[in-house]
């Protein structure tokens, strides 16, 4: 796993309480792991905090596994 | 009308957590109150608090996690925390745990609180004016909400009857525990989790609470000496926090599962002072209305009662202002009755206040002792009433008042009585 990938698990696994194992690239964050809309609005609000860019809604609302947002944050990371 | 009984209790307080370690404390004479170190106060003119002792959940202490999973309490305030904690204990004392739809539907919830979350407000609004709207947490709004700990407790216990809250200052516990016994009484539920909750201790809630000039100022040195309810030298209160939570229950519903009762709720009564934002009417006429109805509706004569649990706050003009009303209200039954007010103790829990002191009011009948007004060193006035001043006092108790008046002049008052077996 790359190393961005490595640090939208870490924030998956604290913002989910989810076991680390759980958080694979195909991983839905609702079907999966349990988040609600709310969680996914966190989520996102999480990874533009550590990656230092700004995820606009209708990006977001493509985000809908692990593999999705590392996809996401690898092109469009500032930090 | 249908009978309402309490069958289960639970408590988070500056004491402690849990109904035995809070009352026992509460009987030994101990305070909650200490010298708040998790904020700056230097600038604060009360620099005190009655504050839950946290730890691992050993000796008495508050473990957060005990009650709600880590990544949930990350999402609200204190209050829906503690509400969790109290609401679970008392059903877990009642053993009422409905698994079947027709038991979950009959169960409802009514918590309420004074304010809500003004922690996470304060540090929202912070973040909002530094960083921008886009930091602010889909969280925010559902983990302040005052109704919210009504929400949380009912998704947690699977309570699918009323669903309601109560905010009315420092009447809301004992709005709460009333409008709940109302709910069974009318048929809208069998059983509801009813109490209030609160988390005030914060840098905007102290200060606040500074600017009213309510708070007590003169004790920053000797905090466990600043809740002095009657004492001549009383300068205000010291703020508290924590919840308190009642199963009430439908009498024969209770009955009839062999559920263990404690007493009956026998009166309810609610008044208005119309008269200012944050001062009782000087004559006392809304307290001893709210009495008064409480009275009526249970149906006793005054002399009936044997114990009161004062909402004396500990401030100048409050405390002899509820004094007063008491006395008009008792007359010649004045001298039979113990008044206590258990906030000399814990503090003031705002809107948790009326339900923790409606709890001390069941055991103050279930185990006949009276718990003690500590600190009344020196009575500001002469009444006949016995204050219970230092220490607790054991006598019959078979019938128990307990008032709460809130800013905003409301008033409420709860009666409730021994059950005979």
């Amino acid at each position: 796993m790359s190393e961005i990938g490595e640090r939208v698990k870490k924030i998956v696994v604290e913002h989910l309480g989810v076991e680390p194992e759980k958080v694979v690239d195909s991983a839905s964050f609702i079907d999966d792991l349990g988040a609600d809309s709310l969680d996914t609005v966190e989520l996102v609000m999480a990874f533009e905090e550590e990656f230092g860019c700004e995820i606009p809604d209708d990006a977001a609302e493509t985000i809908l596994t692990v593999g999705d947002a590392t996809k996401f944050l690898e092109k469009n990371a500032k930090s | 009308m249908r009978r309402v009984v309490v069958t289960g209790l639970g408590m988070v307080t500056p004491l402690g957590c849990g109904v035995d370690t809070t009352w026992t404390r509460i009987l030994n004479g101990q305070s909650g109150a200490k010298k708040i170190d998790t904020f700056e106060v230097a600038d604060l003119a009360s620099q005190i608090a009655c504050v839950i002792p946290r730890g691992d959940g050993s000796d008495g202490t508050f473990n957060p996690d005990q009650w709600m999973e880590p990544k949930e309490q990350r999402k609200v305030d204190d209050f829906i925390i503690f509400a969790m904690a109290a609401a679970r204990q008392a059903l877990d004392d009642a053993n009422w745990h409905p698994s079947t739809e027709e038991d979950k539907c009959a169960t409802g919830t009514l918590i309420g609180s004074g304010i809500g979350g003004l922690s996470g407000i304060a540090e929202t609004s912070l973040l909002l004016k530094e960083r921008g709207p886009r930091r602010v947490s889909p969280f925010f709004i559902p983990g302040r909400l005052i109704n919210l700990a009504s929400g949380y407790v009912s998704i947690e216990h699977g309570l699918k009857g009323p669903n309601h809250s109560v905010v009315t200052a420092c009447s809301t516990g004992a709005h709460a525990i009333g409008d709940g016994a109302r709910l069974i009484a009318l048929g809208d539920a069998d059983v509801m989790v009813a109490g209030g909750t609160e988390s005030p201790i914060c840098r905007l809630g102290m200060a606040g609470f500074c600017a009213a000039r309510a708070l007590s100022t003169s004790y920053n040195d000797a905090p466990q000496k600043a809740s002095r309810p009657y004492d001549k030298d009383r300068d205000g209160f010291v703020m508290g926090e924590g919840a308190g939570v009642v199963v009430l229950e439908e009498y024969e519903h209770a009955k009839k599962r062999g559920a263990r009762i404690y007493c009956e709720v026998i009166g309810y009564g609610l008044s208005g002072d119309a008269y200012h934002i944050t001062s009782p009417s000087p004559d006392g006429d809304g307290g001893f209305r709210s009495m008064s109805a409480a009275i009526k509706r249970a149906g006793i004569a005054v002399s009936d009662i044997d114990y009161i649990n004062a909402h004396g706050t500990s401030t100048q003009i409050g405390d002899e202002i509820e004094l007063g009303a008491v006395e008009r209200l008792l007359g010649n039954a004045a001298s039979k009755v113990s008044m206590s007010s258990t906030k000399s103790s814990t503090g003031h829990l705002l809107g948790a206040a009326g339900a923790i002191e409606a709890i001390f009011s069941i055991l103050a009948i279930r185990d006949n002792i009276a718990p003690p007004t500590i600190n009344l060193e020196n009575p500001s006035v002469e009444t006949a009433i016995d204050l219970v001043p230092l220490t607790a006092r054991k006598r019959e108790i078979n019938v128990a008042l307990s008032n709460s008046f809130g800013f905003g002049g409301t008033n409420a008052s709860v009666i409730i009585r021994r059950v005979a077996d």
